[in-house]
């Protein structure tokens, strides 16, 4: 599929594809200067964090499982991003989503299962896109930096998660031990996402998640709505000049943003061992920073849905080997979380070259480069009454 | 509700909220500086995390809070240099480098904390200073001057700053780079120079924000900003790139926050509805934003990376 568009570029695009292989490279070197200074071995850490990832069936099935939140969210920020919007509310996205969906489940127990799975995954998607919804308005239509709005967004989520998991919603077998987890009670069954092979731990989150992804490049490449975000990202006056809807397209970019995290998050807690959605009253202790690492996914897959998909499954590999390396080296794997900071710097700051080395065949002007020009410009939106 | 209207519970909630202000306030005024030279550093949170604990531990071990707050300032100016170059020199885009140096400060701390800490080990705090005649004044003494030595120093910074940047050289060679640099570069003020600086100082400044917040708690924990950092940031659009404004915004913060804690100790809202409240200043910030987008322009240079002869 990524084909059409490697052809006409031939050689140079692959070579720039490099340049990020190169940033987690020079990320993957701090860790290991890092691991000798706490005194671990490197060499057998990255190899017990590799042997963890991908080093079996089992390790392979954790991996996709943990790359999979990283894909949706990743799949909708590149959608966000295309059209110039940036989009860092992945995580209160994440919760909107899986907050409806829940709320949905546990007021009708007795849907049959046919209806059941289908009904909350689509409250997920609806659930996160009115959390996108919203910045992308505030952008569109007040000029409110969506960057900012996004954030508070992520407070005001996870604060509405905190209350409902510790109200309305709190398992009552909770309330009667009076141990008070905020957690809600076992879901039902027909909620359950299917599994894979009957029994075991895969099931088809990994699968809708790829589905997502491709979902959005033929959205992104070969739909007229596609066409339009992607103008707007490239060059918003040029757009409303072409007599595209630069604001209502912004706010449709960011909601169908909204849309794959909440998804995401549906999908974590309909997928997860307990079938319950618990929280440590914090972000991360739901979506475990998916919201966040999923902007990496999507930048280290260029910005590209198709692209972002093994992105994702690297760097779930990357979480997941974090656990392993924690165990074998006794570091906390709150290094991995480190380790994924730098590379997020890296890639970002590699940019640059990266598009220097795209262009140097053609030597084409700046708004025919691969990516959309990112800038947080708020008039870009079009202010004016 | 009548229980809160006791002086004493008054007093107490404009204390608290004047103290929970201050890491706000020392966070998004180095960042209004940042962002006034046109650099908008979304990293704040995780530099505060790294002078967080660096404080705390500097503490740890010798017992002495200005050792732990040079700390907080030694971390600063490093992970600002680092965020200077990486969005000064490299132009990478600033609205997701910030997000790496967040995550690298949230991992890194807690990686440090685990490894050096482990359990959570109480520390000294801030000593209290009375201002002498001020603090018996009546009420407003008990509210204003009676407070650690680090919230005067962060309050006394806003006029510092304010005068920095509306009445010297420098604060109009912020101001210059900040709404047209090629227009500055032309009349040979170093945009690469003012941008360095300025980041540089916001990085010290969070720094500082993260080691007085975990001093004054006594104490460090994994996430311990729980995202006030990117609070800061947004209260810097809230003060529309004033530091007075910026003052105003953190007080509210923290009066609000303040409020919410005394109203769910007296147990005037459930503690299950406290949750609820808690949203509200995040929403106030979300509506102020609507205002300030209106009625104030942003740096016209603000997130646009410098080259010269464009």
């Amino acid at each position: 599929m990524a084909q059409a568009e490697t052809n006409r570029r031939s050689r140079p695009k692959f070579v720039a594809y490099l340049v990020p292989l190169g940033a987690v490279g020079l990320a993957l070197a701090i860790g290991a200067i890092m691991l000798s200074l706490l005194g671990a071995n490197p060499v057998e850490g990255f190899r017990a964090m590799l042997d963890g990832a991908f080093g079996s069936g089992d390790a392979l099935i954790e991996t996709a499982l943990k790359a999979t939140p990283l894909l949706f969210v990743g799949v909708g920020i590149t959608i966000a991003f295309r059209a110039n919007v940036i989009n860092i509310g992945g995580e209160g996205q994440m919760v909107a989503g899986a907050l409806l969906a829940t709320a949905l489940a546990l007021a009708l127990p007795d849907l049959p299962a046919v209806v059941m799975l289908p009904t909350v995954l689509l409250a997920g998607i609806i659930g996160g896109a009115a959390w996108g919804a919203v910045p992308g308005a505030l952008k569109a239509f007040y000029n409110v930096n969506e960057i900012l709005s996004t954030i508070m967004l992520n407070v005001v989520a996870v604060q509405l998660m905190n209350f409902l998991l510790r109200g309305p919603m709190i398992d009552p077998g909770e309330l009667e031990r009076g141990t008070r987890i905020p957690q809600t009670a076992r879901l039902q069954e027909g909620a359950d996402l299917p599994l894979f092979f009957g029994n075991g731990r895969l099931h088809i989150g990994p699968l809708l998640a790829v589905l997502a992804a491709v979902a959005a490049y033929i959205l992104l490449w070969r739909t007229p709505l596609g066409f339009r975000v992607r103008a707007v990202g490239l060059s918003p006056d040029a757009a409303r000049y072409a007599g595209i809807p630069v604001k209502r397209t912004i706010v449709l970019a960011m909601t169908m943003s909204g849309a794959m995290s909440g998804l995401a998050g549906a999908v974590l807690v309909f997928g997860s061992e307990s079938h319950r959605m618990v929280t440590d009253g914090s972000t991360v202790g739901f979506t475990g920073s998916a919201g966040f690492n999923g902007i990496v996914a999507a930048l280290f897959g260029g910005l590209h849905p198709i692209w972002t998909i093994p992105a994702s499954f690297m760097f779930g590999g990357l979480l997941v080997g974090g656990i392993a390396l924690q165990r074998a080296v006794q570091v906390p794997s709150a290094l991995i979380m480190a380790l994924n900071g730098l590379v997020v710097v890296f890639v970002v700051a590699s940019d640059r070259w990266k598009k220097r080395l795209q262009e140097q065949p053609a030597r084409v002007d700046d708004t025919a480069t691969d990516g959309p020009v990112l800038e947080t410009a708020v008039d870009d939106g079009g202010g004016g009454p | 509700m009548s229980q809160f209207f006791t002086q004493a519970v008054l007093i107490a909630a404009v204390a608290s909220g004047i103290r929970l202000a201050v890491p706000l306030l020392l966070a998004s005024l180095g960042e209004t500086f940042g962002q006034r030279s046109g650099v908008l550093n979304l990293g704040v949170d995780g530099i505060m995390l790294l002078g967080a604990f660096g404080g705390y531990y500097t503490v740890l071990k010798t017992d002495n809070v200005w050792l732990g707050l040079a700390m907080g300032v030694g971390v600063g100016i490093i992970l600002g240099l680092v965020s200077a170059v990486i969005s000064v020199t490299l132009k990478a885009e600033q609205g997701i480098s910030g997000i790496g140096i967040y995550l690298f400060g949230l991992g890194m701390s807690d990686l440090l904390f685990q490894k050096l800490v482990g359990t959570p080990l109480p520390v000294s705090s801030f000593p209290k200073l009375d201002i002498p005649g001020l603090s018996d004044i009546p009420i407003l003494g008990a509210m204003l001057f009676r407070h650690s030595i680090i919230v005067y120093v962060a309050f006394g910074l806003v006029p510092i700053s304010m005068y920095i940047i509306n009445r010297t050289t420098f604060g109009m060679n912020i101001r210059a780079v900040g709404e047209n640099p090629e227009a500055a570069d032309s009349l040979g003020v170093s945009v690469v120079r003012i941008r360095y600086l300025t980041v540089t100082i916001g990085g010290m400044m969070a720094g500082i924000a993260g080691a007085a917040l975990a001093i004054d708690l006594g104490i460090f924990q994994q996430n311990l900003t729980n995202a006030q950092g990117f609070i800061a940031i947004a209260l810097v659009y809230f003060g529309a790139w004033r530091p007075a404004g910026v003052m105003a915004g953190s007080l509210l913060y923290g009066f609000v926050n303040s409020v919410v804690l005394q109203f769910k100790t007296l147990g005037i809202i459930p503690r299950s509805w406290s949750d609820i409240a808690a949203m509200a200043p995040a929403i106030i910030t979300i509506l102020a934003l609507v205002l300030v987008a209106r009625r104030f322009r942003q740096p016209a240079a603000l997130t646009k990376p410098f080259t010269r002869g464009t």
